[in-house]
This record gives C-alpha cells, sequence and structure tokens, in this order.
C-alpha cells in the first residue's frame, strides 16, 4: 500500500519535473534565438565601427523608456498585430500568405479614399464601420486568385500571392494617382480625414482605438483557430491536406476561406493604420510591414498571446529604430538585418530541439 | 501618337527591354538550376542585391566590368553559400530561410551603402559596348538588339548551353534526379546534398552575376533595394518554364518590353503614372498562370530537404 503510494508519488514528481523541463526548454527556444541575433546584430555594428551598446541602449530608452516613445510603439503594435492574425490564420492552415503588402496597401487606400467622402454625409462611428467592412472585403478579394489557383489547380501560393501583392503595392498607387487624388495638393495623395474624425483616442494618450481593436482580434482569431471546429479544420487541412481530403473537408473551400479571412484581417490592419493615425495616403507610401511580421508570428509559434509579447518587442525595435537612425547614424534598415537573424537563428535552434528530440526518442 | 512609331522610341523600346531582360533571364536560368534539384531558392532576391553591391562597389574601385561581374558573382555565391549551409546541410525550411535571406541582404546592403557612400551615389562610366558586326548596322532593331555589353551576349549563350547540359551531360541528369526522386539519385551512388550544394551555387552565382548587371550596366549606380522584385520575378519564370531555358529567356524579354516600356514612353513623351506600366509584367505573370495553371510543374521534391532514410 505504502509502497504503490511511494510510486504514485514518485511519477506525478517525475511528471512535475518532466513539464518544468518543457516551459524552460520552449522560453529557451525563443530567448536563445533573440539573443543570438541581438549578439550577432551588435558585432555587425562594431564592424562598421558603431558602438552596439549605444545602439541597443537608445533603441530601448526611445522605444519603451519614455512615455513618447512608449506610445508610440503602442500605436505601432496595432497594424502589426492585424497582420500577425492574418498570418496566424493562413500559417496554421499550412497556407503560405505572403501577399500581405498589397493587401495592406489596398486596404489603406480605400479607407483613405472613403473616410473623407463619407464623414460629409454619415456619422463618424458609421464612416469608420464601413470603411473598415469595405477595406477588409477588398483585400480579401485581392486574395481570391492565388486562392482559387491553389484551391484549383494546387498552384503555389507563395509565388501567387507575392506577385498580386508587387501587382497590389502599384495598383494602390495608381488609385491614388488616378481617381482619389485630391486636386488641392501638388504631390499625389488623398484626401485627408481630419484629426477629430478619426479612431477616437485612448483617454489623454495618442493611442488610438485600432490597439484595442487588435487585441481583441488576435485573440479571437487565437480562440477560432485552437477552440472551434472550424479553426480545428482549418489545421488539419495545414498538417496533412491528403488526411483531411479523406476526412471529407471540403479543402478548395477552406483553402479559399482561409486567405479571404487573413487577407481580410490584413486589410483591417491597413484601415486602422489611415483611419487612426494617417488620415490620408500619400502616392508611394509602403511601410512593407508583411514580411517583418512573418519572423514574429514563427517566434510565437502561431500562438495568438505569444504574437502579443514578440509584436511589442518589434514595435520598440522599430520606433527605436527610427530615432536611432538619426540620433546614432544607423540606418532603420538595420532593423531587416536583426529580423533576418532572428529568422536564422530560429531556424537554428528550432533544428537543433529537433535533433535533441530525437536523440532522447532514440 | 507618331512619335510612338519613330525610331528613337523603337530603338530605346528594344534596348531598354534587352537591358532590363537580362538580370531576370539570369535570375531565372539560376533558380531554374536551384528548383530542377529540389531547391526552392526565396532567397534570389538577397543573393541579386548582395551581387549588385559587391558588383558594383568592386568595378567602382577597380575600374574595370570585368572585375564587377566577377565579385557580383561570388558575392552572389556567398549568400548562396549560406542557404547552402542552412537549407541543405541543416535541412532547414527552405521558405524561411529564403525570406530571411532577402530581407537581411536589403537591409545588409542598404547599411553598407550607407557607410560607404553615405548620402552620394556615384555613378559608373557607360559600359563597354561590342556591335555584332553588319547586324548591329540593321536600321531601327540593330542598335537596340546587337549592340550590348558582352555580358548579354554570354548570358543569351548561356541558354542554350544550360538547354543542352540538362539534357546530354551526368549533372543535368543528376540535377533532375535530385528534384524528382532524391532517394534514387542516393540508390544511384550520386551524393544528394553535393549535387543540390553546386545546384545552389551556380544560382547564386548567376543571380550575382545578374545583379552586378543590373546596377552596373543597366543603372549605372548602386541605389539601395534597386533590385525591386527582379528575384521574384525570376522564381515565377523558373516556374512557368518547367525546366526549359529556352522559356526563361522568352518570359526575360516579355518582362523587359514591359519593364523598358516606361522609359521608353517617356522618351515619346507620354505621360501616365510609372506605376502602370510596373503593372504590366506581374499582370502578365498573373494571366498566364491563370490561363495555363494546369501546366506549371515543379519538381516533387521541391522545398523538402533530403534526409537519407527518411520516408
Amino acid at each position: 500500500m505504502s509502497a504503490s503510494a511511494d510510486i504514485d508519488l514518485t511519477a506525478a514528481e517525475q511528471e512535475r519535473q518532466e513539464r518544468r523541463r518543457e516551459i524552460l526548454a520552449a522560453v529557451l527556444r525563443v530567448l536563445i534565438p533573440v539573443m543570438a541575433a541581438l549578439v550577432m546584430g551588435g558585432i555587425i555594428l562594431l564592424i562598421l565601427g558603431k558602438n552596439p551598446l549605444d545602439y541597443y541602449g537608445f533603441v530601448l530608452r526611445r522605444g519603451l523608456l519614455t512615455w513618447g516613445g512608449l506610445q508610440e510603439t503602442l500605436t505601432r503594435m496595432a497594424p502589426l498585430l492585424l497582420i500577425g492574425a492574418g498570418l496566424i490564420v493562413a500559417f496554421r492552415a499550412g497556407i503560405w500568405n505572403l501577399g500581405t503588402d498589397g493587401q495592406f496597401l489596398i486596404a489603406a487606400v480605400l479607407s483613405a479614399a472613403l473616410a473623407p467622402a463619407l464623414i460629409t454625409v454619415l456619422p463618424d462611428a458609421l464612416t469608420i464601420i464601413i470603411c473598415m467592412v469595405v477595406s477588409m472585403l477588398a483585400a480579401a478579394i485581392w486574395s481570391l486568385i492565388p486562392a482559387i489557383l491553389k484551391a484549383r489547380y494546387g498552384i503555389n501560393e507563395i509565388i501567387t500571392s507575392l506577385m498580386m501583392s508587387f501587382l497590389g503595392v502599384s495598383f494602390a498607387n495608381v488609385l491614388v494617382k488616378l481617381f482619389f487624388r485630391d486636386p488641392a495638393t501638388t504631390v499625389p495623395q488623398t484626401m485627408s480625414l481630419a484629426v477629430e474624425d478619426r479612431l477616437p483616442r485612448l483617454f489623454d494618450t495618442t493611442i488610438h482605438l485600432g490597439l484595442i481593436i487588435a487585441l481583441v482580434v488576435i485573440v479571437l482569431v487565437h480562440v477560432m483557430m485552437t477552440r472551434t471546429a472550424f479553426g480545428l479544420k482549418l489545421q488539419v487541412v495545414g498538417a496533412n491536406p491528403a488526411a483531411a481530403v479523406h476526412a471529407g473537408l471540403r479543402v478548395g473551400w477552406l483553402t479559399i476561406a482561409t486567405f479571404a479571412i487573413s487577407a481580410g484581417l490584413i486589410g483591417l490592419g491597413g484601415a486602422v493604420e489611415i483611419l487612426g493615425v494617417w488620415g490620408v495616403v500619400r502616392a508611394d507610401w509602403n511601410p512593407a510591414f508583411g514580411l517583418l511580421v512573418v519572423p514574429l508570428v514563427f517566434l510565437a509559434r502561431f500562438n495568438g498571446y505569444a504574437t502579443i509579447g514578440f509584436t511589442l518587442f518589434f514595435s520598440a525595435l522599430m520606433i527605436g529604430g527610427d530615432s536611432a537612425a538619426r540620433r546614432v547614424g544607423v540606418p532603420n534598415d538595420f532593423v531587416l538585418v536583426l529580423v533576418a537573424l532572428l529568422l536564422i537563428f530560429l531556424a537554428v535552434v528550432e533544428y537543433l530541439d529537433h535533433l535533441r528530440r530525437k536523440k532522447a526518442g532514440a | 501618337m507618331n512619335a510612338l512609331l519613330a525610331q528613337p522610341f523603337l530603338t530605346a523600346l528594344v534596348f531598354g527591354a534587352i537591358t532590363a531582360g537580362i538580370p531576370l533571364l539570369l535570375a531565372g536560368l539560376g533558380e531554374q538550376i536551384s528548383e530542377k534539384a529540389g531547391v526552392l531558392n526565396i532567397g534570389i532576391e538577397g543573393m541579386m542585391l548582395f551581387g549588385a553591391y559587391a558588383g558594383f562597389v568592386a568595378a567602382y574601385y577597380s575600374g574595370s566590368f570585368l572585375v564587377g561581374f566577377v565579385v557580383g558573382g561570388l558575392g552572389g555565391a556567398l549568400v548562396a553559400a549560406l542557404v547552402m549551409l542552412l537549407c541543405i546541410r541543416f535541412g532547414l525550411n527552405q521558405i524561411v530561410i529564403g525570406i530571411a535571406v532577402t530581407l537581411g541582404f536589403e537591409g545588409l546592403t542598404a547599411i553598407l551603402h550607407h557607410f560607404q557612400f553615405s548620402r552620394t551615389y556615384p555613378r559608373l562610366a557607360a559600359a563597354p559596348v561590342v556591335d555584332i558586326p553588319g547586324l548591329a548596322a540593321i536600321p531601327v532593331i540593330g542598335p537596340g538588339l546587337f549592340s550590348h555589353n558582352a555580358m548579354v551576349y554570354l548570358a543569351v549563350a548561356l541558354v542554350a548551353v544550360l538547354a543542352w547540359a540538362f539534357r546530354h551531360t551526368y549533372f543535368g541528369l543528376n540535377l533532375e534526379a535530385a528534384g524528382n526522386k532524391p532517394a534514387a539519385l542516393d540508390a544511384a551512388g550520386i551524393d544528394v546534398m553535393k549535387t543540390r550544394t553546386i545546384a545552389v551555387l551556380c544560382t547564386g552565382l548567376l543571380a550575382g552575376v545578374g545583379g552586378a548587371y543590373m546596377a552596373n550596366v543597366g543603372a549605372g549606380i548602386f541605389v539601395p533595394f534597386m533590385t525591386g522584385g527582379a528575384g521574384f520575378i525570376g522564381i515565377v519564370l523558373a516556374m512557368l518554364a518547367r525546366g526549359r531555358p529556352l522559356w526563361v529567356l522568352l518570359g526575360a524579354l516579355l518582362f523587359g518590353v514591359s519593364l523598358s516600356m516606361t522609359t521608353a514612353l517617356q522618351v515619346a513623351g507620354v505621360n501616365i503614372p510609372t506605376d502602370v506600366v510596373q503593372m504590366l509584367p506581374f499582370t502578365m505573370v498573373m494571366l498566364v498562370l491563370v490561363i495555363f495553371a494546369r501546366h506549371s510543374v515543379l519538381p516533387p521534391a521541391l522545398g523538402l530537404p533530403y534526409v537519407r532514410g527518411d520516408r
């Protein structure tokens, strides 16, 4: 009797230890790539004759530790989180939607074109809601061609969505220059939405409502993908399309739905950025957030909550990096290098972890 | 409208089409080699950019275009070596690494340019031109087609060489096997890793030379982010060409024409936003994909790392 209780106890203890080790491993899988990328980036800065501690210190202070910088960082999170939410849906369903920039810009331009016109006849709230819906629909429609080509003919969506992205960026410019141009300005841009008509600010800050929308959306997306039948179907398609067909899932339709939802959320990101921050789209404006969010979503292993954390980290890096370009003299293209290093080290750590598990399994 | 039919317009259009098409051709051929061997090289944009920057700096300080091409090619191959190490040796996800390489070298070349040249954009002298005797004297199309830098003729010759090599050499057949059924190649006693390694290095070399051509001959200057998606067009060309180099050439010329339309129309005094013209090649690709959707074929093992013994 007492002997078996002892055994139970040790089994429970072992399980607890096992779980602790797993958590530690999960934390390390994230921390190691981040640290390695920062160190490697620091070495590159050293080679270029800049003090990496100055740079990182400045970025940290400017991006997180000053009130103004923190507000900018939190504001920047809104579009990034929405893009992240869109990518989570796609990646979990095994779809490489790399058409983010086109979808984002088309949506942004439509919001910028519609809002100033609608505001003259409709109440504020209605204008903003209509703009968001139209932007989401437009982005979803823009993703239809890659979606259908993938669903019907199995054509690699990486290439087609990238092509549609290039097309979308140019098309957004054409819209600004030829159709929605504000005749009163010399540089081509859309009419602008007055500051008081934009998304309401939160309390006394410069942060707009878009951040709340984005946070709610990414949590909803996480719940949808992990806790609903629809989300689980998408995950089955992502994990094993052949098995999904055998299980009687309509893979074609699910593929198209995935693309539409993913693009729609990314489009919402474009709408929020315009309705909340800029109020206008200038010709040739393209923040190119798309590919930058990809590593964040990977780091978070497609987990919505973790994505929030990484987006905060990355927003601070972007905002701090912008100021560092002026003050420390390191161009903010350096952020691209950091992102690349992050992706590479992430993949390497993942690989080492895979080896470790394989060895443990064998 | 008469201006559109005038000789300067047509000559500029043809000349521009070749100049814009050659980097695409080199990138497309390079990507084709990788894809045949089963490696999807999304990082080719990064290889082109690094080749462009390295090639430009080399040509700028040495004053020699040949040195520029050699260093550009080596630069591209260096990036390819990184991809090779991560994707082939370690078997890491080719798409993730591809995105990383593209982003990383976009950023790195922009920063290197900033620290080397600050905000100046020095210009190279005009690239040397080789006239094909006789043909270059043909009115209208002669100067546009047969009066180019030697690299143009080399690149076109490469199409024929590759078409032959793919079909008639062991190397070409090994490539094909590495993409279609790597296990069979392995069973035949040929190293899959080595075959793929050579393929990826060739891709880097060609992409790097293409980038160097773009900077040194096409533009005469280096501007950060100057490749502007050329590498991705190369990927599409390779995908649509289904392993045949001649189709890459045709596709590259088609893209070249629509890219050179912008400048040619400006020469002719027609004023439409450049974006409209920039949309042309991508619209064309999407149309081709939609129309010939069923015909684009990729090797079955594309994008998958080869692990001996894995099923």
